[in-house]
């Protein structure tokens, strides 16, 4: 493989010398041929692409034709950032993360600890909330756009019976982001939920029994002994959340359509839009550029909390 | 329980009756939409126009289901779904298993560099890909073929990783022991170390058939052809066609999410335990 050599000593190998002489030589070849099959679906698929995006968002790359197209230089660039439309779909998706992370960190976390605590059941309820993350995008949108319909739908329903206003779900951007948030949030909750709850059934017993001993109130055990366990699964799932929450694009394409308008749509679809209906392949890739440098930072900011977190507790 | 002076960790009877009505009033919530979507589905179209929100029909049946099935491609659909994750499934446990074992358990030169850069890929999400993506699929020739979907799903740096982890569970002297035995390093690693990393097999499994079987956006652009589809994608193309015959939107919807909820029902353990091993790196 050729591409096994770009990177052959960028790293000092750890020396492990463990057998007699002729080993390394034949452990070397060994790993290099284990590991080529990979690399090799890794830098065609996933390397490749974001260098050749990266390199597209510098000519005037049309998807209708082959090739890169002219140059441009920063063109590209320089055109996104003043282009409002895509500054907007940056701030649904912004808004959108805003509304789900929230509820999708501090309400699994809520659930994961009641569910601790009930000696029954635990398995019914952890089966009740994971089971909607295993279905398909396309089945829930369309369970949800039935409960949201207006005049017809369930909610709409159940608002006029309880005497609310009604509002148009699925019609106003302002309600259209919270309908399709909700829809995520029942949709994904049960995988933050499972992750908080492993994280609480590593914490040791004893802890809980000491404190007992010391007289600690539940809410004050929670708050003093639980919650400082469990940081580094809390800023693990925070930021899985938020990068997940930022890549927003199925349910609100397949629920909202980005409308009414572009009222509603996400940046992803912003990409998905210039790339592929008006065939701009490079102004999209520029596009993507900026996106991912956001999350890029978002991404080492987490790294960088993480490493704090760990350092807290070693300590 | 009860007779243990100590009421540690806020387990008295109080809070458990509390925390017992909490999450039964969301359980309740959490299943109303699953539940009034097959309710819906059992209806006759007539009774769902008369009274949209009734919970009960004067003749539940299986008709909606039989129009879908009879009006849809849904059949080519799961065989499409299905052939294309499973293709997916071991092509992605094979080659992500055989170089997590080479990162975990042989040394050889560059391993620290082949680490950072799978590392690094974990921080591309792979949505952002799709534009550059598409076209060196396109220019490989590959667009509406089912490598389209199985290929690009391989290069999965999180597989990678929990391998590298299960692998490095796993005790130094039995491969030592093994080499001496003059066993070679792809006998270690397929006759020895993998059939020890079961649990790590599964989580990797199941996660890769549920995202591969789940996926939208992919394959909406890449599958064109209708009777390629997948049953995400082909869901969606004939949802509209429906107009308001909502029996018939809820029977499609699901029977979209049957198969992965059966799935779901025979390997919860599993499924739960490979999302919860996630948290642990």
């Amino acid at each position: 493989m050729a591409t096994t050599t770009i990177i052959d000593d960028a790293a000092p190998a750890r020396t492990v010398a463990t057998l007699p002489t002729g080993g390394r030589s034949d452990e070397n070849r060994a790993g290099w041929l284990m590991a080529a099959p990979f690399l090799a679906f890794y830098l065609l698929f996933l390397i490749g692409p974001a260098v050749f995006g990266l390199v597209m968002s510098f000519f005037n790359t049309t998807s209708v034709r082959p090739g890169l197209g002219e140059a441009v230089g920063l063109d590209n660039y320089r055109q996104i950032f003043t282009d409002s439309e895509f500054w907007a779909s940056m701030g649904h998706t912004v808004w959108f993360t805003v509304l789900t992370v929230p509820p999708l960190v501090i309400l699994a976390f809520v659930l994961a600890v009641l569910a601790e605590r009930v000696a029954r059941g635990k398995a019914l309820v952890r089966f009740i909330f994971f089971a909607p993350f295993v279905l398909p995008v396309t089945s829930v949108t369309m369970i949800f756009g039935w409960l949201y319909a207006a005049e017809i739908g369930l909610l709409p329903n159940a608002l006029e019976a309880l005497g609310l206003p009604v509002p148009d779900l699925l019609g106003e951007a302002r309600w259209g982001f919270i309908s399709v948030a909700a829809l995520t949030v029942w949709w994904t909750i049960g995988f933050n939920f499972v992750l908080f709850l492993a994280g609480l059934q590593d914490i040791p017993e004893q802890v809980y029994e000491a404190a007992a001993l010391d007289g600690a109130s539940p809410v004050r055990t929670l708050w003093s002994l639980t919650l400082p366990l469990l940081r580094p699964t809390v800023v693990l799932v925070t930021m899985l959340q938020i990068l997940a929450s930022m890549q927003i694009f199925n349910q609100m394409y397949l629920l909202t359509a980005g409308g009414p308008g572009t009222e509603t749509r996400p940046v992803m679809q912003y990409i998905y839009d210039t790339g592929f209906s008006d065939y701009r392949a490079g102004y999209s890739a520029a596009a993507t550029m900026i996106y991912f440098a956001v999350v890029l930072i978002i991404s080492v900011l987490w790294y960088l909390a993480r490493v704090r977190t760990r350092k807290g507790a070693d300590a | 329980m009860t007779t243990n002076p100590l009421d540690y960790n806020g387990r008295s009877r109080v809070f458990k009756i509390f925390s017992a009505i909490v999450l039964v009033l969301f359980a309740a919530v959490w299943v109303v939409p699953l539940l009034f979507a097959g309710v819906t589905s059992l209806r006759p179209e007539s009774e769902i126009a008369a009274d949209p929100t009734s919970w009960w029909s004067e003749n539940f049946s299986l008709e909606a289901y039989r129009k879908v099935l009879d009006s849809t491609p849904m059949l080519t659909w799961y065989l499409n779904s299905f052939i294309i994750a499973a293709l997916t499934v071991v092509l992605t446990v094979f080659v992500t298993s055989l170089i997590g074992f080479a990162l975990a358990q042989t040394r050889f030169r560059g391993r620290g560099g082949v680490f950072a850069l799978v590392l690094a890929g974990l921080l591309i999400p792979g949505q952002i890909l799709v534009l550059p993506l598409y076209q060196i699929v396109q220019g490989m020739g590959l667009l509406n073929t089912y490598w389209a979907m199985v290929l690009p799903a391989v290069a999965a740096p999180i597989a990678v990783f929990i391998f590298e982890s299960f692998f490095s569970g796993l005790p130094r002297e039995l491969i030592d022991a093994a080499r001496v035995d003059g066993t070679s390093w792809f006998g270690i690693y397929w006759r020895i170390c993998l059939p020890l990393t079961r649990p790590a097999v599964a989580a990797v499994a199941i996660f890769t058939f549920v995202t591969s079987w789940n996926n939208f956006l992919w394959p909406l652009l890449v599958l064109s052809n209708v009777d390629q589809m997948t049953i995400p994608v082909g869901m969606a193309t004939v949802a509209s066609g429906f107009g308001i015959m909502y029996a018939q939107v809820m029977a499609t919807a699901v029977l979209g999410a049957l198969p992965l909820f059966v799935v779901f029902l025979l390997f919860q353990r599993q499924i739960v335990q490979g999302v919860a091993s996630t948290g642990i790196k």
